[in-house]
C-alpha cells in the first residue's frame, strides 16, 4: 500500500526524521486556518499517490493564510493525472539551500535492503540514474546486520553530499533505516531530503509503500487505509478478497493465480478482444468467492462476455463450478459466461457444470478456444 | 536423476493438520512421495490418516529421517517454520506459504544463504515436482507426465497451463519447479537453471515469466555465459495495465521498467526462443527435442 505523503511524513516524524511542521486540509476554510496556527509563508501540497505534483500546479506556496485558502480552492478537486485531489498539506515555508534525494528498499535481486543517496535532488532520479549514473550512490544493507553508521557514511561522503549537510544526513539515514524496517516498508523514499537557509537538514517529501502482508502486526495500516479511495468496483471487489484491476474492453476476465490472468488478457487481446478487467482469485478460492467474482464483473455495464479460466492446483474445480452454479442461480445475469476448467477436481467440476445447464453458459476445453469463444459472443452482445 | 525431489525425497509437512496441508500433503502420498512426517506444535503423537505427527520438525528427523519440508503454516509463522527446518538439517524446504512479510523473508534467505545452504523454494509457490518420483506441493500431478523437459516457473496456475499443453502433445518433463512470485524468492530463475545444467535427464528447459523484477533479464544473461542446454520462454503480462508504483527506486535498482516487451527482448538477444501464448510453448518445444 502506497500512503500519502502526509501519512508518510506522520510515521517518518515517530522515529525522528525531522520533517517541516504542517496539517492537513480538504477545505479551503481548513488551509487558512492552519496557516494562521503556522504563521509566516506556508506550501500548499496536493496530495495524491502520483508523482509529477508540481509541474502540475499542485505545489505553491502561500504567503498568508487568504492566499493559502484560494491556493488550496484551486487544488482541491483538481485531477492530476487521473488523480483526483481530496486533501492538501499545509506547511510551513522554509529557504532551501540545498537538495538531496536518498531512499531504502527491498532489492530483489540481492535479496537484501539497498540504500540509495544522491546529492541531485528535488528532480526526476530515473533521469539521474539514466543521464548520470554516477551521481548515485547505493549501499547494501545486510537484513540480519542491520544499518551500521558506516552506511550512513558511504552514502553520505559517496554521493558527495554538502559539507554543512553531512553531520545531520548521516544522522538521519539510521533513522530512515529503522522506520524502513519497524514499519514493513518495501520504499521510503525522500526527494528531497534538504539542507535549509538555518543549516538544517530534513525531508520535504515522503514516498513511503507499506507491504500489506505484513497488515495482521500493524494495527495502523487499517486506519492508514481509510483515506484511501478506490473505485467502487475496486472496492467492492478488494472486499471481498478478490485482486481486482478495472480496465476498458468488454471481456470480463476471472482466472486464478496472476500469471495466469495475465496470460488469459494477452491470448484475449491476442483473439481481437478487449479485456474489461483483470480478476485473480487468487489461491484456494472457495464457491462464494467465484460467486462473488461474478457479480463484480457483470456489475460492469461494459462487459458482454465473460471468460473464466481456472487452472486448479490449491483451487478446486467443484468448488468453482459450485460458485457459478450459485452466481447463475443467485444474479441476473446477461452476458454470457465462458468457463475453461481443469486441473485439480476439474472433471467433477465440469460434470457438475454440465448438470445444471443455463442458456448464458458456455464451456470450452481449452484456453485459446475459450478465448475465441468470449471475444465472440462479445462482438455478438455489443452489435 | 530430476532435481530437488525424487525417489530420494522422505517428505514432512509443517502444518499437515492443517486443512490444506492435510488435503495436499495426502495427495502428494497418493501420487507416491514418500511422505513420512507431519509437524504440528502440540498435536505430538497424533496422526493424519496414518503419518505420525510431531510437536518439532527436530524430533520428525530424528525419527522419520525427513530430508525434505513443506512448508503449509500461516504467514505469521512461516518464517519461523522455515527456519526451524533449516535448522533440524532439512535438504530441500518447499514453502506454499502465501503473505509472508518481505522483511521476514530478507532475514530468512539472508540467513540461509549463508554456508552450506538448503535449497529454499518459494514462499508463495506451487511446489516442486519430478513425475514419476515425487511430487512436493500442489501442482496436479496427473498433468505431469515424465520426460526431458525441466520447467521453471514464477507463477503457479500459468506453470499447470504450460505443463498440461507439454503433456498433451506428448512431451513428458524431468522436473517442474515453482519459484513463486514473492518479491525475496528463495530460489531464483538462475538457482534452478543452475541445477537444470548439471542434471542428466533434463534435455531442454522452458522458462517461465511474468512482468515486474529483472529476474528474467538476469536469468537470460547467465543463460547466455553459462548454459548448453536450450532454453524456451514464455512470458506473461504484455497486456497487463503498468502496475500502480509509487516511487522511482525500483526502476533505478533493476535499470528496467519490468515490462514484458522488455523482458522478450532480453531473452531473444540471449538467443533463447519466446513463446507469444502457452500453446505456442510446446510447439517450440517439439521443434527442438
Amino acid at each position: 500500500m502506497d500512503l500519502f505523503e502526509y501519512q508518510g511524513k506522520e510515521l517518518l516524524r515517530k522515529y525522528g526524521v525531522p520533517v517541516p511542521e504542517g496539517r492537513v486540509a480538504s477545505t479551503p476554510e481548513e488551509a487558512v486556518a492552519a496557516t494562521r496556527k503556522l504563521g509566516g509563508k506556508v506550501v500548499v501540497k496536493a496530495q495524491v499517490l502520483i508523482g509529477g505534483r508540481g509541474k502540475a500546479g499542485g505545489i505553491k506556496v502561500a504567503p498568508s493564510p487568504e492566499a493559502a485558502g484560494e491556493i488550496a480552492d484551486e487544488i482541491l478537486g483538481m485531477d492530476i493525472r487521473g488523480h483526483i485531489v481530496k486533501r492538501v498539506l499545509v506547511e510551513r515555508a522554509g529557504d532551501i539551500a540545498d537538495e538531496y534525494y536518498c531512499s531504502f528498499l527491498v532489492d530483489r535481486s540481492e535479496r537484501q535492503f539497498l540504500g540509495i543517496m544522491s546529492a541531485e535532488g528535488g528532480v526526476d532520479i530515473e533521469e539521474v540514474a539514466a543521464n548520470d549514473p554516477d551521481k548515485i550512490t547505493r549501499v547494501h544493507v545486510d537484513p540480519l546486520l542491520g544499518m551500521s553508521q558506516f552506511h550512513a557514511r558511504e552514502l553520505v561522503f559517496g554521493a558527495g553530499i554538502n559539507r554543512d549537510a553531512r553531520k545531520e544526513a548521516t544522522a538521519i539515514l539510521p533513522k530512515l533505516y529503522d522506520a524502513f524496517v519497524s514499519l514493513d516498508a518495501s520504499l521510503v523514499e525522500v526527494n528531497p531530503l534538504v539542507l535549509t537557509g538555518e543549516g538544517r537538514v530534513m525531508a520535504l517529501d515522503a514516498k513511503v509503500s507499506v507491504d500489506d502482508s505484513a497488515g495482521y502486526r500493524h494495527p495502523v495500516f487499517d486506519e492508514l487505509k481509510t483515506v484511501h479511495e478506490v473505485p467502487e468496483q475496486e472496492r467492492l471487489a478488494k472486499e471481498k478478497g478478490l485482486n481486482f484491476i478495472k480496465l476498458e474492453g468488454d471481456v470480463g476476465i476471472i482466472g486464478n493465480g496472476a500469471g495466469l490472468v495475465m496470460s488469459t488478457l494477452d491470448v484475449v487481446k491476442d483473439a481481437g478482444g478487449d479485456p474489461a478487467n483483470f480478476l485473480d482469485v487468487g489461491g484456494g478460492a472457495g464457491a462464494d468467492v467465484l460467486s462473488s467474482a461474478l457479480e463484480v464483473i457483470t456489475s460492469n455495464d461494459e462487459v458482454n462476455s465473460v471468460l473464466i479460466n481456472i487452472f486448479g492446483g490449491i483451487t478446486r474445480g467443484d468448488l468453482v463450478a459450485e460458485g457459478i452454479i450459485d452466481a447463475l442461480g443467485r444474479l441476473e445475469i446477461k452476458v454470457p459466461i465462458v468457463v475453461r476448467l481443469d486441473g485439480t477436481n476439474a472433471e467433477q467440476g465440469r460434470k457438475m457444470l454440465a448438470d445444471a445447464p443455463h442458456e448464458m453458459l458456455v464451456t470450452a476445453t481449452t484456453m485459446l478456444e475459450g478465448a475465441a469463444k468470449a471475444v465472440e459472443l462479445a462482438g455478438k452482445g455489443g452489435d | 536423476m530430476a532435481i530437488l525431489v525424487g525417489n530420494d525425497t522422505r517428505l514432512l509437512v509443517q502444518g499437515l493438520t492443517g486443512r490444506e496441508g492435510s488435503f495436499h500433503g495426502l495427495r502428494n502420498r497418493e501420487y507416491g512421495t514418500n511422505l513420512v512426517a507431519g509437524v504440528t506444535p502440540g498435536k505430538g503423537g497424533s496422526d493424519v490418516d496414518g503419518i505420525p505427527i510431531f510437536d518439532t520438525v527436530r524430533e520428525a528427523t530424528t525419527a522419520t529421517g525427513a530430508n525434505t519440508s513443506m512448508i503449509f503454516v500461516p504467514p505469521p509463522v512461516a518464517a519461523d517454520a522455515i527456519l526451524e527446518s533449516h535448522d533440524a538439517g532439512i535438504e530441500v524446504i518447499i514453502a506454499i506459504t502465501e503473505g509472508i512479510p518481505a522483511m521476514d523473508m530478507a532475514r530468512t534467505v539472508t540467513h540461509l544463504r549463508r554456508g552450506q545452504s538448503p535449497a529454499l523454494i518459494g514462499p508463495n509457490c506451487p511446489g516442486v515436482i519430478s513425475p514419476g518420483k515425487a511430487n512436493v506441493g500442489i501442482i496436479p500431478g496427473e498433468i505431469c507426465t515424465e520426460g526431458p523437459v525441466g520447467l521453471v516457473s514464477r507463477s503457479g496456475t500459468l506453470t499447470y497451463q504450460i505443463v498440461y499443453e507439454l503433456t498433451q502433445e506428448g512431451i513428458g518433463q524431468s522436473t517442474c519447479v515453482g519459484v513463486g512470485g514473492d518479491p525475496i524468492p528463495g530460489s531464483d530463475f538462475i538457482d534452478v537453471l543452475e541445477r537444470f545444467e548439471e542434471d542428466a535427464l533434463t534435455k531442454l528447459v522452458v522458462l517461465v515469466g511474468e512482468i515486474g523484477g529483472d529476474a528474467e533479464e538476469r536469468a537470460a544473461a547467465w543463460v547466455k555465459e553459462n548454459m548448453k542446454t536450450p532454453v524456451v520462454a514464455y512470458i506473461a503480462g504484455f497486456t497487463a495495465p503498468p502496475g500502480k508504483r509509487m516511487g522511482h527506486a525500483g526502476a533505478i535498482v533493476s535499470g528496467s521498467q519490468g515490462t514484458a516487451a522488455a523482458k522478450k527482448e532480453a531473452l531473444e538477444s540471449a538467443g533463447i526462443r519466446v513463446a507469444t501464448n502457452p500453446t505456442e510453448v510446446s510447439a517450440i518445444v517439439k521443434e527442438l527435442l
